[in-house]
């Protein structure tokens, strides 16, 4: 079983008074267990819905999502947190960590949620810190860090459940360039340990870490290239 | 489980947290009870209060003792037609002892006020009791150190005293007064028996400030003129109707009065103390459950007014917490963990205020007793107002679309 996700004809439709948006209109895709792939496309294209779709935060009004050979679509939402907390590692641009804990109870929370024991929690979320390279700074709160160092503790937060696939949606959107570079580095070495990430971006520098890069326009599939080979696979 | 467990000290410390961070819109939307729990707890430390005081204090004893005496506690008919009547004599008593069947046990009593002394204490207007041995049983009132007086010492009148609370107190202290000679009017008497502390009950009479000696003694001291009073203990609470009746006719004859004429005594009963205090606590019940309802209903919607604007405020933490797998019922036992915490803030201040007001109270006005079960009401009391307050917001809380959540600025 190597697909990790699969979905087929994702719509996701927003009814605006009389109008009809389509953020989504008819994804299918399948990626594989330790892809890296950018999804990128012009705004409004639908990368943040479809993220969102993948990582069970939101549901689409048709079509199937199965995550690691699970269909999603019929999950209850206790179910759907469960996946969010076990399969999923969330990475937003704007971080989103918890402003009043420290880096340590940030990245602890997943696996609060998860019902680890304290000993063991405290045990992986300084792994998963030292991992992101912020072992220095486990008792340091949000505002007292760098937007790098908050987008790493966002990061070590997302590993620290051991999750099937890494989500990044825009995880650079918010630092300089240096600092972005830095990051796409982690993820990379993140990649190289075996995860599946996805992430979101504007920039081909960024989009350059990537192996596979997806183009989005108007809720559609534009391209959807294999950089090794370096051929366009058909949508 | 674990996860419950987690999840719920979790909650705990993320309330800690929020009601830290707004210490005084917590402390404000606390009011409402904070008020409700010190009227709870006063009220109930009230009526606790009357209700030992009651039970201890002599009104208590005797709902089957009958009182024989030249008034009605409540009678309606004026001073000026009653103020004659002449006085319940030795030989009306006597007559009594001798006649009447349906009665447990009988004794007299008669009262003045003395000067006592002991050593280079002295005390003015002391209730100087006198009465038989029959007293003790007639009551049913038990002495607490050392012991009543006997019949051989009643008929003999031996001048031996028994003392309340706080003649034991003002001239003994915590020294051990049986066998202590003191002196009444100048005569010299030993203390032989002591009574426990009885509290005045809203003015009704009790031991605390009195000494009781054999009936003969006091005749010898301070003369035989006074009016008695007969108490009559009836063989039951049921047959205390038949035993007034009873009562009555022995005393209408023994003091000469034709049948159908009006009685010129009262035959009197204490239940019409316990009519008083089941009327007075009843009041307290009534104000005091209608202002602790009207502040907790007020208290309540206060809390769950700033539940709806924490919840508000923290929306996007809301989305964070679902984006990392929380369930809904994970922010909604958050939600309810803090405004229960919030509420039993409120409860604990109100019980701090509640301490010193209770014994003020107890000082200036009524009696009052803490007892632990009150502390324990006034928490569960918030608690529960913390949760139906919170209820609603934390469902909200709850219900909220993770991506609109995170979205929100
Ligand atoms: N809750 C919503 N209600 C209505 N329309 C929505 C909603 N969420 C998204 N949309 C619309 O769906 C389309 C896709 O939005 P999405 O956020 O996925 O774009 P994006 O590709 O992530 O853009 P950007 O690069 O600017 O982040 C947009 O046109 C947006 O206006
Ligand atoms: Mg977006």
């Amino acid at each position: 079983m190597n697909e990790i996700i699969k979905t087929a004809d994702i719509v996701k439709k927003y009814i605006m008074g009389s109008e009809e948006l389509y953020a989504l209109n008819g994804v299918s895709l399948t990626i594989k267990k330790n892809e890296y792939v950018a999804v990128m496309g012009p705004s409004g294209s639908g990368k943040s819905t479809l993220m969102n779709i993948i990582g069970c935060l939101d549901t689409p009004t048709s079509g199937t999502y199965e995550l690691a050979g699970q269909n999603v679509s019929e999950l209850d939402d206790s179910k759907l947190a469960s996946v969010r907390n076990k399969q999923i590692g969330f990475v937003f641009q704007t971080f989103n960590l918890l402003p009043r804990s420290n880096a340590l109870h940030n990245v602890e929370l997943p696996l609060i949620y998860a019902g680890v024991s304290k000993s063991e929690r405290i045990q992986r979320a300084k792994e998963a810190l030292e991992k992101v390279g912020l072992a220095d700074r486990m008792m340091h709160k949000p505002n007292e860090l760098s937007g790098g160092q908050r987008q790493r503790v966002a990061i070590a937060r997302a590993l620290v459940n051991n999750p099937s696939i890494i989500l990044a949606d825009e995880p650079t959107g918010n630092l300089d360039s240096k600092t972005g570079e830095e990051i796409m580095e982690l993820f990379d070495s993140l990649h190289k340990l075996g995860n599946t990430i996805i992430l979101v971006t504007h920039e081909d520098f960024i989009a350059e870490h990537a192996e596979r890069i997806i183009r989005l326009r108007d809720g559609k599939i534009e391209s959807d290239t294999l950089k090794q080979i370096n051929k366009t696979i058909e949508t | 489980m674990k996860r419950l467990l987690n999840e719920i000290r979790e909650s705990v410390l993320i309330s800690l947290n929020a009601i830290n961070s707004n210490k005084v819109r917590s402390s404000l939307a606390t009011l409402g009870i904070v008020i409700g729990i010190t009227t709870v707890t006063i009220l109930q430390t009230a009526i606790e209060g009357i209700n030992r005081a009651f039970e201890k204090s002599i009104a208590s004893v005797g709902a089957d003792v009958l009182y024989v005496q030249k008034f009605e506690w409540f009678g309606r008919d004026d001073w000026e037609a009653i103020r004659n009547r002449p006085d319940i004599n030795w030989q009306q008593y006597e007559y009594l002892v001798r006649n009447i069947q349906g009665a447990e046990s009988v004794c007299p009593t008669v009262a003045t006020g003395s000067t006592v002394t002991y050593k280079d204490l002295s005390s003015e207007n002391v209730f100087i009791f006198g009465t038989t041995d029959e007293y003790q049983k007639t009551l049913g009132l038990e002495v607490s150190e050392g012991r009543f007086f006997t019949g051989r010492e009643s008929d003999a009148a031996f001048p031996v005293c028994v003392i309340g609370h706080d003649i034991k107190e003002s001239f003994f202290g915590n020294t051990d007064p049986i066998g202590k000679t003191i002196q009444i009017s100048g005569y010299n008497f030993r203390v032989i028996g002591t009574y426990d502390k009885m509290g005045s009950m809203l003015g009704l009479f009790s031991l605390d400030n009195r000494i009781i000696i054999p009936i003969y003694v006091f005749f010898k001291i301070f003369g035989t003129r006074r009016s008695l009073t007969i108490n009559i203990k009836a063989p039951s609470i049921e047959a205390i109707d038949d035993t007034r009746e009873e009562v009555r006719a022995i005393m209408k004859r023994a003091r000469k009065i034709p049948p159908g004429e009006k009685d010129d005594f009262g035959v009197n009963q204490q239940e019409a103390f316990r009519q008083t205090y089941e009327s007075l606590t009843g009041l307290i019940k009534t104000i005091g459950t209608s202002i602790t309802l009207l502040s907790l209903i007020v208290g309540s919607i206060g809390i769950a007014n700033i539940m709806f604007v924490s919840v508000k405020e923290r929306t996007r933490e809301i989305g964070i917490r679902k984006a990392i797998g929380a369930k809904r019922s994970t922010i909604l036992l958050q939600f309810l963990t803090e405004s229960v915490g919030i509420c039993l803030m409120g409860g604990i201040i109100g019980l701090i205020i509640a301490f010193p007001l209770s014994l003020l109270i107890d000082k200036l006005l009524l009696p009052t007793v803490m007892p632990l079960w009150v502390i324990f009401l006034a928490l569960f009391i918030s608690a529960s107002a913390g949760i139906i307050a919170g209820f609603f917001p934390a469902w909200t809380a709850s219900k909220l679309d993770p991506v609109e959540a995170l979205r929100y600025e």
